[in-house]
């Protein structure tokens, strides 16, 4: 029984720190630019970094046909853009101070952030 | 060869905005006659030298209708002018040794009909899936139900388990392959969504089932029972939720593809004398459009000749059709009623009110009310809290329940994991706000976001100016009262002839009520303005003066009882003004700014719905008082300066008000930005869209009771919404993890969870649905 006690706990900080704590790395932004495809419930690549102080064209592909996917929003910058099935949407960040940037769907089961570095 | 141009409505239509236009002027032939030409765009594939051009084209030229085919190889498009049938182009090209297609230019309702095509795949294979899974779960579950054993204790039971495992696992991944793909994909990104919970709860019921089956001595044999039914119904009821709502979520967009389809497709443009049909993209700055009875106007213009009436309800709300003539402007999207007209073009593309209007309205429908925040926030930690909650729910029934406490441990967990998907709960508020933003613009009312929608619910007090808001803001002839031998004709023409030089807004109010009356009006010598009185001019050889009490005393003339009736109008807020010729007073002409025909029902209804109303003016004490009398406010502030206009705002908040300001928009910026809410009254097309929280595209200030209407009832959707989501959410979690066993006895199955979280997203879109039934106070 303690086994067992110990085993849910260990598993209960396992989550804690694979959703919370862990960081993951995040995709740099090349010269041509990024695409993040929206696939199977996530956006992917999930972090991005992206210059600060120049604005910048993201795209977006999304391949997944749940409704929910249709919808990116970029709430502190007041973005909310409907993604086609299939397509490449060009979404145009403006010049941004340093910082982070979430982004997600409308329900906000799909998320994911945009780091501005300098 | 132009014989065979009849008219015709085939459209032309170009995948290349950008280079279109300049095809258009290469294509235009110098036929004097004005019949209709039609522009086809052809994709050529399989063009792969510079040679191939002339092929294509001569191959194009030699089928009968065609004026003149001319290719641009960089593009691979052949632009085709005349009237040859499409097939009949294709088939040309072909024969040649290529493949070509008819370009369609990319209309916003085609990627309408393309996502409503990629949504009704995706819902005939989620109905699917759902068939699948609950062809296995519903036999299983009505066998459990009529005392079937769901136990594993003999060889015999073991096999018949056994199969139904592999059947179960056979409806895993085909029906609900998905959820689990999402799952790994999301958990590879340290992320969890409603994929993970559905992944972790049927697997959970799903593998401790198969360990029942496999090793059923590592089970006390009390908890020697399976839930291959629940995993199959759970897989089978989230499938057909997400049907069903991706169904009701069709929709809540419908006003946005109503407004979609207020935008032509082609216009007609007349250019080098000819008529050409063009789409729409191809309507340039200045083009000269001609649009006929029943037509749709195209794009924003202005009026050049010919009258018409035109039906702009689908814009502002305003059911009855306007009139228009020279020198008016129409707006792409309303109907031509009557007349044929031609514009010019002012506005196209995406400069078109229309097209501002629809950007602006799908922006606000994806935004998000204060009140949508602390969902977002919970949403955003729900999942890993939930596994947690889990966990910790199997670990308690593990130590501390009833016998077979693990059998309770594992419905538990997996209950706990299959009600909690916070979906409900992210869709409560963006629901609400697209339908009500949607409703508000089919009123042509604009909201602009979803904060001004949450803060026009709570207006207490709302301040109208008066000119332009109130009243018309374009002062009208109200009174002539005669006091010499001429009739009011002879007034009016006189008096009219004698204003026409001068840019006074009520001189023009002469001028516009001779031009009603179709009295002309005759040359004018000698005029002369005198400030800050009137003016003075020869007419017909006839001194006139026209102006105040003042200029008439200096000049002498005898006023009589005129003085006294002058007086009288003043209170009725009309200006007088005295009219004489050759040195006798002839008549006062009252002008006034008439209260708009529904400002003092539409205040009644503010005033009803416990708004208190205040009315500003920079006008004088009196002709305010008479006004605000008129339309019903008891409240009012006059001779106030444009710039004292904010301060007036503040006060009324300093009272604790949560004030809502409407006025015309330019020299109101100052009070509309500051107030809690600015409601813009924008006129037609001329709306300064960005200006304000909201924008009423009708003058009618029924629109600010139909904004506070539709703003309160999407704010008790929202609230609905939000206690639905909750309640399945929050407060199924407990349930789920057992806390009436204890009183009961009774544990949530996961089968109930699975239907309840299958339910819970498609309650909320239709309850948000319902809004699209809300009709704002009949007037």
């Amino acid at each position: 029984m303690l086994l067992i006690n110990i085993v849910g706990i260990v598993l209960i900080a396992l989550i804690v720190w694979w959703f919370w704590l862990y960081k993951p790395k995040e995709a740099e932004l090349g010269e041509n630019d990024l695409i993040i495809t929206v696939e199977n419930g996530t956006y992917s690549p999930a972090r991005i970094k992206v210059p600060a102080g120049k604005a910048i064209d993201i795209k977006f592909m999304r391949k997944d046909p749940t409704p929910c996917s249709e919808t990116l929003l970029i709430p502190e910058l007041s973005i909310s853009e409907t993604l086609p099935l299939n397509k490449l949407k060009s979404i145009t960040l403006p010049a941004l101070q340093a910082g982070e940037y979430a982004f997600h769907c409308q329900m906000q089961m799909y998320r994911g952030q945009i780091m501005v570095g300098n | 060869m132009s014989s065979n141009t009849t008219s015709g409505d085939a459209s032309c239509h170009s995948n290349d905005a950008t280079t279109s236009p300049h095809y258009l002027h290469t294509h235009d032939h110098h036929h004097h006659d004005a019949k209709t030409a039609n522009l086809q765009e052809l994709i050529i594939e399989g063009a792969g030298c510079a040679s191939c051009v002339g092929k294509i084209e001569s191959a194009l030229n030699a089928v009968p209708g065609v004026e003149k085919a001319e290719m641009n190889f960089a593009m691979r498009t052949v632009s085709v002018a005349g009237t040859a049938p499409a097939d009949a182009l294709v088939n040309a090209v072909e024969k040649a040794g290529y493949n070509a297609k008819i370009a369609t230019a990319e209309h916003e309702d085609d990627a309408l009909a393309e996502k409503e095509q990629a949504d009704w795949a995706y819902y005939k294979r989620l109905m699917r899936d759902m068939t699948i899974a609950l062809s296995v779960g519903v036999p299983l579950m009505i066998y459990g139900i009529v005392g079937g054993a769901m136990t594993v204790n003999t060889t015999g039971e073991r096999l018949a388990w056994l199969a139904v495992g592999l059947l179960t696992f056979a409806v895993m991944v085909i029906a609900g392959k998905h959820f689990y793909i999402g799952a790994w994909q999301s958990f590879k990104n340290h992320s969890a969504n409603m994929d993970t919970l559905i992944a972790l709860g049927t697997g959970t019921a799903w593998l401790y089932s198969m360990v029942v089956v496999a090793a059923p001595q590592l089970v006390p044999e009390m908890a020697r029972h399976v839930y291959f039914e629940a995993t199959a119904m759970i897989i089978g009821l989230i499938d057909l939720g997400l049907a069903l709502e991706l169904k009701a979520r069709g929709r809540t967009s419908e006003a946005i593809k109503r407004l979609i389809g207020l935008q032509a497709k082609t216009a007609r443009v007349i250019r080098d004398d000819k008529e050409l049909d063009v789409a729409i993209e191809q309507v340039l700055m200045d083009d000269i459009v001609r649009v006929r009875p029943g037509e749709k106007i195209p794009v924003d213009g202005e009026v050049i000749d010919g009258h018409t009436a035109i039906d702009e309800s689908m814009l502002t709300g305003e059911p009855m059709p306007v009139e228009k003539a020279e020198g008016d402007a129409v707006a792409a999207g309303t109907i031509n009623k009557t007349g044929s007209i031609r514009f010019k073009a002012t506005r196209v593309g995406k400069d078109t009110a229309l097209a501002q209007i629809i950007n602006m309205v799908k922006r606000a429908q994806n935004s998000k009310p204060p009140i949508g925040r602390l969902a977002d926030v919970i949403s955003a930690y729900f999942v890993p809290v939930i596994m947690i909650i889990a966990i910790t729910s199997a670990l308690a029934w593990l130590n501390f329940g009833p016998d077979p406490a693990l059998a309770f441990a594992i419905v538990s967990a997996t209950t706990v994991l299959i009600i909690a998907c916070p979906c409900a709960l992210g869709l409560a508020t963006p629901m609400s706000v697209m339908v009500g933003v949607g409703k508000a613009a089919e009123a042509g009312v604009l909201i602009r976001n979803g904060e001004a929608l949450q803060t026009a619910s709570k207006i207490s007090a709302m301040i109208l100016d008066k000119t332009g808001t109130i009243t018309l803001g374009a002062p009208k002839v109200t009174d002539i009262l005669i006091a010499s031998e001429e009739d009011e004709s002879t007034v009016l023409k006189l008096a009219a002839s004698l204003e026409s030089g001068s840019e006074h807004p009520l001189a023009l109010a002469i001028v516009e009520t001779a031009r009603e009356r179709g009295i002309e009006s005759s040359k004018v010598a000698n005029f002369s303005a005198i400030a800050g009185h009137g003016v003075q001019a020869d007419v017909d050889g006839k001194t006139l003066l026209f102006g105040n009490e003042k200029l008439m005393r200096e000049r002498n003339i005898d006023l009589g009882e005129f003085v006294e009736k002058a007086q009288n109008l003043a209170i009725e807020a009309k200006t007088p003004m005295y009219f004489a010729v050759n040195n006798r007073l002839s008549a006062i002409i009252a002008v006034a700014d008439p209260i708009k025909d529904d400002s003092i029902a539409a205040i009644k209804r503010l005033q009803q719905n416990g708004i208190r109303v205040v009315m500003l003016t920079g006008d004088n004490r009196a002709t305010a008082k008479a006004v605000a009398a008129k339309a019903g406010i008891s409240e009012f502030f006059a001779e106030v300066l444009p710039e004292d206009k904010s301060k007036k705002v503040q006060e009324l908040q300093m009272e604790g008000e949560v004030v809502g300001m409407t006025g015309d928009g330019i020299n109101d910026a100052p009070a509309l930005a500051i107030a809690n809410v600015g409601f813009a009254i924008g006129t037609g097309t001329d709306v300064a869209i960005e200006s304000a929280d909201i924008t009423l595209m009708r003058g009618s200030l029924h629109g600010l009771a139909d904004a506070i209407a539709v703003s309160k009832a999407t704010l008790r959707n929202i609230k609905q919404n939000l206690f639905g989501a909750f309640v399945y959410n929050a407060a199924g979690v407990p349930f789920a993890a057992g806390v009436l066993y204890p009183f009961f006895g009774v544990l949530l199955s996961p089968v109930v969870a699975g239907a309840a979280m299958a339910f819970s997203s498609l309650t909320v879109v239709t309850n948000a649905n319902r809004l699209r039934l809300f009709k704002a106070q009949e007037h």
